[in-house]
């Protein structure tokens, strides 16, 4: 018997937190034992399909199906392509080292964990689910532990509004996605909502531009799309760190991963008409993005608009249509998830020490942190697209599918890496380098070693992918392809 | 022995990588393990490029020592390197200068394993940048070398060095990012980023791209010239070329020794380099077109950079902009090159790229010497200034030798290598360039002049007295430094011939 | 359809009802007998409830077609099966919150009203005639307004149960007088033989929809639809708590039944008039009910006004007009009383130990009781219609049954009201889990009747979210015989 990897991926998480919540609340270190063992078996599940996964075979991989809500041709049913597993596999590692940086809470880390396992339940549905109603079910799972998170956790300064909006921001888009959703499932017969068949149904082309903005914008609101990004800067400064390396490390790309198999290659033409749209925005997304990142002083703000820049580069690569575009695109989602949760990481272990994040009032953390210097340095390179590490091996291809869709927006949307490569300098300069500041002078203790393997995984994988893209690139090319013949091939 | 043959390119590009990563094994406060241990790791891509030069044959055409991998085939990039007489001379000199700039890095004391380790990985991207026959890689290497010459700079450079490194990123960052983004045009355009095939297929391409089923709807004129001129910026900048050669005395200034010498040894290079191996075979016609501007630019770089260096009072700014003078002569003969690819002139145009070919090398030994013997002074006296110093012979009378050596080198004195190179390149843009190369000889007036007030000011006149009784003298360590360097200045302007040959073979085949 | 004559079968399809009658001899027996021994009342009437149900579970279906009975008064059929299942389980852990609850829950009539209640929304659910639901509704809500008044010392009940009274007395004689105006146009009182004679009969269509208007006025009043809302939070916060969660919950389905099966039943022929009519009333009771729980302070004001923007969600279903939209409808109404039982149920603990309603009292909950804490969070992220709770499906189902017939704005409106929904829902949880309080160190007492009654409410919601196939395919059932 086949073992059903994704199911396991997928429950594991909430297995664990319901069985979190079963503790004692004083009994601190079995909890994040615990924790960290559903983490660690999510991860090596996720691993092993990501390993596993037949890329010569192509397609959708580790099918299961189960009935769920047979009248409404509803269906449990689960399966992986180039495109979405590369997203299970950064979702088991952001949520094992998310477990690991987070090791030290102890406001009850027991509901902390759990509900950081809820919402890594929903993140694995979106990812593997085939089944509309199924990814819609888990979407929401994923969003709402977020406001607790934030709030509960939080920044004390933002988090109660920062909460708010973002779980406002994200409700109206989903909600807005899922009438378009209903409609499509009408359209279609009224009988299935698995995905295939609605990829079949054949929808007339002025009900897939009617309906494409809804559902498209609906999902993209999560992934930071202009104008409605701005859930996400605040979102993520008022996050505690593993929260906010599971916000924009993985959260945002559930927003893009959904547009993407729910807007575009459900409605293609829709798509289609609607491209140009989609590229104009994202591109403000990119530039704007990197602007706003450069004046900010808060060092967790410059980080939180890097991730609206780069999330246009994803959304721009989608609205490319094309193979180039959307396997970098594919990529970029990957590299940027594991990119800023190694970012996220590093700015919690920061602001742990120093109790602030202003950049002109820190400096010379290099010489109390060394590793995480560097490895802040990795993931500022990787974000300033250097080539030899995943960012470059992701935007890349997002150009090259440009210059075949719309050449002059290639070119303003590389004005941003030279942006970012200046903000990421100024941040790198102002709190790793320079003179440590006199009151912190003696107050910066050492990261301990789970910090340690965090930061180590992260910036590996980093490494890893920018030096050898074939371990992920051709995956990906893979579930591109599979969207291109959604799309007619073009 | 096989393995090794065949993977020759391989292990010299990557052994300083993993050597350097062995380095982290060491523990950090062990200093002088780990300075020991990084030379003795940058001498191994040293000894293979030794091989490769002995193994390399000249007569043969093409590339040699290929080897190819999958690499990032989704957008049909591949691992793919060789070298040809351009590039043999470049990765030996690259190869033969670290392990020299290595050895005079002895002296910094301040985190030396990352130090070490930056220099090995800088080496890596170099050599990256020489080796590679694919456009893609030849970026990333061209990139990955940025990154550690930022660090090196920033961390341990001198007092300024926060406002150079930071010059020096966004300058080259600036320029790269044309570079990228006509990469990426040429990647879309012809469906790979095989040098060779697009070098066979690119020149020539000039129909609609749309009707040979490319996905891109510029007209190839248009792609052509973005791309052209996307690539002639990324390099100017690097070589530098008048007027973008501003970062290039900050940078230079405010680096440690040792990335001074690097940087004016091999990092000005890979711009021309760049010239060489991309601008020129894959835009022959907008190259003619515009190799008289490219020219002139030459010719002003060769001038003005020789007076900017005579009012220099900075003994490292002076050999800084020294370097923006060599290379004018450099940029000069690849625009004669450019002008008389086809026509008549054929002959005299090989003459001119042989002859900056030779100044690359040439200009990688003397400013590399420079850098080191300026680096020397510096530590003694803790200052550049050349009016504090003075009358120094007496006291330091070797260093004040091997001074006037090098600098005699740069200079041009027959005998000695720099005389070689100029000449050649003075000989062959005559007839294509006669104004920008009559003009250019005020330049070697002005280099003279420059020169010599270096020399007289270091050395001679009046001794202040506040040196009296210091050590001066410049050390063993040091001189097994430049040791190397010298002999080959030497060797280079008595007999040239055992690396013109190498060059003049890939030069007559390309250019001819 | 026949007219089943008076037979064993009739026994069995009013047994729910009979049993119910000798539940209230019962307890009112019992009240004389134990003379008011702590708790007594509340197990036997739970108890009580709960056999009931089983029994009629397992002896009242509905077994061959609708048949009408007892002289076409009443319709035994799968809906009034089933929403009599979901009555008598509201009806049963309202009972059960109603125990330790200081004076009121010792005494017998306190439960026998509430038996009687119950009993006047079974007969509703099941009515097919005028004269059977007139009376089913006043056996319903006469029980009620004393209920609502129960607290006689307590000002806010005593007002409580008067402004219920005079609301209810008003609706119900405008509701007769369109119940008169039906009989005399159509010359008969069933309720299946009204549309036939209404179609037959020619009449303007104007003059049919005035009359629906009329008897609307009645049912929105029971289910508190805007502009009928007034007395509901005024209500709410005054009645015993116990008596608010059965008015919110069973006394709301109740009026559901009758509302969907009269609609369907008598207006058939002005179907395009009144679906806009309850169009337009569903958007206003959704966006009204929400807004003004925005301000709320106090939990059982503010759960008032949610129940009102809720009854605004589930009547989308009947705007959709088919067989699914019923069926949406039915299992909205079942997932909402569940959900909204056991966020009364949390509301009560906590103001057995805390003594208060006010939301800010309920800062630092989850540290006092993280338990209840985590029970109140389930219930209230189901109504904000949250995956996997109950609340997301049914919101999904109802949505799904407008978008399926073309109410493609009203799904907009539906989707836009659960955001503001969610707003005020999270506003409470915020202070549970974000505040601190300085009683912390003081937990909230659970009595093991309560915590199971609560589990068994939380362990439904989230059953019935994630496995909802049956829960629908049970409604559907129920739906297919109301067309």
């Amino acid at each position: 018997m086949q073992i059903p990897v994704l199911s396991i991926v997928v429950f594991t998480p909430i297995v664990f937190g319901v069985l979190l919540l079963l503790f004692p609340a004083d009994r601190l270190r079995a909890i994040r034992v615990t924790a960290l063992a559903g983490a660690t078996i999510a991860l090596v599940f996720s691993i092993w399909a990501y390993f596993s996964y037949d890329q010569a075979l192509g397609g959708y991989q580790f099918v299961e199906q189960y009935e769920w809500i047979p009248r409404l041709g509803i269906s449990y049913a689960v399966g992986v392509d180039g495109m979405s597993v590369p997203l299970v596999l950064l979702t088991g590692v952001v949520m094992f080292t998310g477990v690991l940086i987070s090791w030290g809470i102890d406001d009850r880390p027991r509901e902390f964990f759990a509900f950081l396992f809820i919402l890594a339940t929903g993140v694995f549905g979106v990812f593997v689910a085939l089944d509309l109603f199924m990814l819609f079910f888990f979407y929401e799972i994923a969003v709402f532990p977020m406001y607790l998170l934030i709030s509960i956790w939080g920044w004390k300064v933002t988090r109660e509004y920062a909460a708010m909006k973002l779980t406002l921001y994200l409700f109206i888009g989903s909600v807005v996605a899922l009438v378009g959703a209903l409609a499509m499932f009408y359209a279609a017969g009224g009988n299935t909502f698995n995905l295939f068949d609605l990829e079949q149904a054949g929808f007339s082309t002025t009900f897939q531009k009617f309906w494409f903005p809804f559902v498209f914008f609906g999902f993209a609101v999560l992934g930071g799309i202009f104008p409605v990004h701005n859930w996400s800067p605040d979102g993520h400064v008022a996050a505690p760190t593993a929260v906010s390396m599971f916000h924009a490390g993985v959260l945002m790309k559930l927003g893009a991963f959904a547009s993407l198999r729910v807007g575009i290659m459900l409605l293609p033409e829709g798509a289609k008409f609607w491209a140009p749209l989609v590229l104009g925005l994202a591109t403000v997304n990119v530039v704007y993005g990197a602007f706003i990142a450069s004046v900010q002083t808060d060092f967790k703000y410059v980080i939180g608009f890097s991730s609206v820049s780069h999330m246009g580069l994803v959304l721009l690569g989608f609205a490319t249509l094309n193979s180039d575009g959307l396997t970098g695109a594919g990529i970029q989602m990957f590299s940027h998830g594991v990119m800023t949760a190694l970012f996220f990481a590093v700015v919690g272990m920061v602001y742990d020490r120093a109790h602030t994040r202003e950049i002109p009032q820190l400096g010379g953390m290099m010489k109390y942190m060394p590793l995480v210097g560097v490895a802040f340095i990795v993931g500022g390179l990787v974000s300033m697209g250097m080539p030899g590490l995943s960012g470059f091996i992701a935007e890349f291809p997002i150009f090259m599918g440009l210059w075949q869709k719309q050449p002059i927006l290639a070119i303003i949307a590389a004005i941003s890496i030279v942006i970012t490569a200046g903000y990421i300098m100024r941040v790198i300069g102002g709190v790793f380098f320079g003179e440590v500041p006199e009151e912190l002078e003696g107050n910066i203790t050492p990261i301990n070693r789970y910090d340690k393997v965090a930061l180590i995984l992260l910036a590996g994988i980093l490494i890893l992918v920018g030096v050898y893209p074939s371990i992920m690139a051709p995956l990906v090319a893979s579930g591109a392809r599979n969207v291109l013949s959604l799309l007619g091939g073009a | 022995m096989a393995f090794l043959g065949e993977h020759l390119l391989s292990i010299i590009l990557f052994s300083p990588i993993v050597g350097a990563l062995f380095l982290l094994l060491v523990p950090s406060e062990r200093k002088q393990t780990i300075r020991w241990l990084a030379f003795l790791i940058s001498l191994v891509p040293l000894g293979f490029s030794l091989w490769m030069w002995f193994g390399y044959d000249a007569g043969m055409p093409g590339y040699q020592f290929v080897e190819q991998a999958v690499w990032y085939e989704a957008i049909e990039s591949s691992y793919h390197v060789g070298v040809d007489g351009i590039s043999v001379p470049m990765v030996l000199l690259t190869t033969l200068l670290t392990p020299l700039a290595l050895l005079i890095s002895f002296s910094i004391q301040e985190n030396v394993r990352a130090y070490m380790m930056l220099f090995l990985m800088l080496e890596m991207g170099m050599l990256g940048v020489f080796l590679s026959l694919d456009l893609l890689l030849f970026f990333v290497f061209w990139e990955i070398g940025l990154v550690p010459m930022y660090f090196l700079i920033n961390q341990w450079g001198s007092a300024n060095r926060k406002y150079a490194s930071f010059k020096f990123m966004i300058y080259t960052m600036a320029g790269s990012l044309g570079l990228l983004l006509a990469i990426q045009l040429i990647g879309v355009a012809s469906g790979t980023f095989d040098l060779v095939s697009i070098t066979e297929s690119w020149s020539t391409l000039n129909q609609p791209l749309t009707v040979l089923g490319l996905p891109i709807t510029l007209s190839i004129a248009v792609v052509k010239r973005i791309a052209f001129w996307a690539f002639v910026i990324a390099f100017a900048i690097k070589v530098p070329v008048w007027p973008f050669h501003t970062w290039l005395p900050d940078a230079h200034t405010e680096a440690p020794t040792a990335g001074s010498m690097i940087l004016a040894g091999v990092l000005l290079k890979l711009g021309a380099y760049g010239f060489l191996r991309l601008v020129l075979p894959l835009y022959p016609v907008e190259a003619k077109l515009y190799a008289g501007a490219l020219a002139l630019l030459a010719t002003l770089a060769i001038v003005l950079g020789a007076f900017a260096s005579w009012g220099q009072d900075d003994f490292k700014r002076l050999v800084a902009y020294s370097s923006v003078n060599h290379m004018g002569f450099v940029v000069l003969g690849i625009a004669a090159a450019a002008f008389a690819n086809g026509t008549m002139l054929a002959g005299d145009a090989v003459i001119a790229v042989n002859g900056a070919v030779l100044q690359m090398f040439n200009h990688g030994l003397s400013a590399a010497g420079m850098f080191l013997l300026v680096g020397v002074m510096y530590e003694r006296a803790h200052t550049r200034d050349l009016n504090e110093l003075g009358g120094l012979f007496p006291l330091a009378p070797i260093y004040g030798g091997i001074l006037i050596f090098t600098a005699m080198a740069s200079l041009g004195l027959p005998g000695l290598n720099g005389f070689v190179s100029e000449f050649m390149v003075v000989r062959g843009a005559w007839p294509i360039f006669t104004l920008f190369t009559a003009l250019s000889m005020i330049g070697l007036l002005i280099t003279g002049a420059y020169i010599l007030k270096g020399i007289a000011k270091v050395l001679h006149g009046p001794l202040n007295e506040k040196w009296q009784g210091h050590e001066m003298e410049i050390k063993r360590l040091e001189v097994l430094a430049i040791a190397p360097l010298m002999v080959l200045m030497l060797w280079i302007g008595v007999w040239p011939a055992w690396i013109l040959n190498v060059i003049n073979q890939t030069v007559t085949r390309l250019f001819g | 359809m026949d007219i089943a004559a008076f037979s064993s079968e009739t026994i069995v399809a009013i047994l729910p009802e009979i049993l119910l009658l000798a539940l209230a001899g019962l307890v009112l027996l019992l009240d004389v007998l134990t003379r008011r021994r702590t708790g007594v009342m509340a197990t036997v009437s739970t108890v009580g409830f709960l056999g009931i149900l089983v029994v009629a579970i397992l002896f009242s279906r509905p077994t061959s077609g609708d048949t009408l009975i007892l002289g076409g008064m009443l319709r035994h059929d799968w809906p009034a099966f089933t929403f009599k299942a979901v009555l008598l389980f509201a009806a049963a852990i309202s009972a059960l919150l109603s125990s330790g609850l200081g004076d009121v829950s010792e005494r017998g009539e306190y439960f026998a009203l509430m038996i009687v209640a119950t009993l006047g929304m079974n007969l509703m659910a099941a009515s097919a005639d005028l004269m059977m639901l007139f009376l089913a509704i006043e056996t319903t809500s006469i029980p009620l307004y004393v209920l609502a008044g129960f607290v006689k010392g307590d000002d806010k009940s005593t007002e409580s149960g008067i402004k219920y009274f005079l609301f209810g007395a008003l609706t119900s004689a405008v509701m007769l007088y369109g119940f008169s105006l039906l009989y005399g146009f159509a010359g008969n009182t069933n309720l299946y033989s009204l549309a036939v004679a209404l179609r037959e009969g020619f009449l303007s269509p104007w003059l049919i929809a005035s009359m629906a208007l009329l008897v609307l006025v009645g049912f929105a009043f029971k289910i508190s639809a805007v502009p009928f809302h007034f007395w509901s939070p005024d209500v709410y916060e005054g009645a015993p708590t116990p008596i608010t969660a059965f008015i919110s919950t069973a006394s709301k389905a109740a009026g559901f039944a009758v509302l969907v099966r009269f609609m369907l039943a008598v207006f058939p022929a002005i179907e395009l008039q009144w679906t806009w009519i309850l169009a337009v009333m569903a958007t206003a009771t959704m966006t009204i009910g929400n807004l003004l729980a925005l301000p709320q302070k106090n939990i059982k004001r503010l759960l008032a006004y949610s129940s009102v923007a809720h009854a605004g969600y589930a009547m989308i279903g009947l705007v959709a007009l088919s067989t699914f939209g019923a069926a949406s409808i039915v299992f909205y109404l079942a997932a909402y009383i569940i959900t909204n039982l056991a966020a009364f149920a949390v509301v009560i603990l906590f103001a057995r130990t805390a003594g208060s309603d006010e939301i800010e009292d309920y800062a630092g909950l989850s540290r006092r009781s993280p338990g209840l804490a985590l029970a109140l969070m389930v219930a209230l992220l189901s109504l904000g219609g949250m995956p996997p709770l109950a609340g997301f499906v049914a919101k999904v189902y109802v949505f799904a049954a407008a978008v399926e017939s073309g109410w493609i704005w009203l799904a907009f409106v539906g989707v836009l009201n659960a955001i503001v929904g969610l707003y005020y829902y999270l506003t409470v949880l915020k202070v549970v889990y974000l505040y601190r309080s300085e009683q912390e160190d003081v937990p909230i007492s659970v009595p093991r009747a309560y915590g199971i009654g609560l589990g068994l409410c939380i362990l439904a919601i989230v059953v019935i979210g994630s496995l909802s196939a049956p829960w629908l395919d049970w409604a559907l059932q129920a739906a297919q015989s109301l067309f």
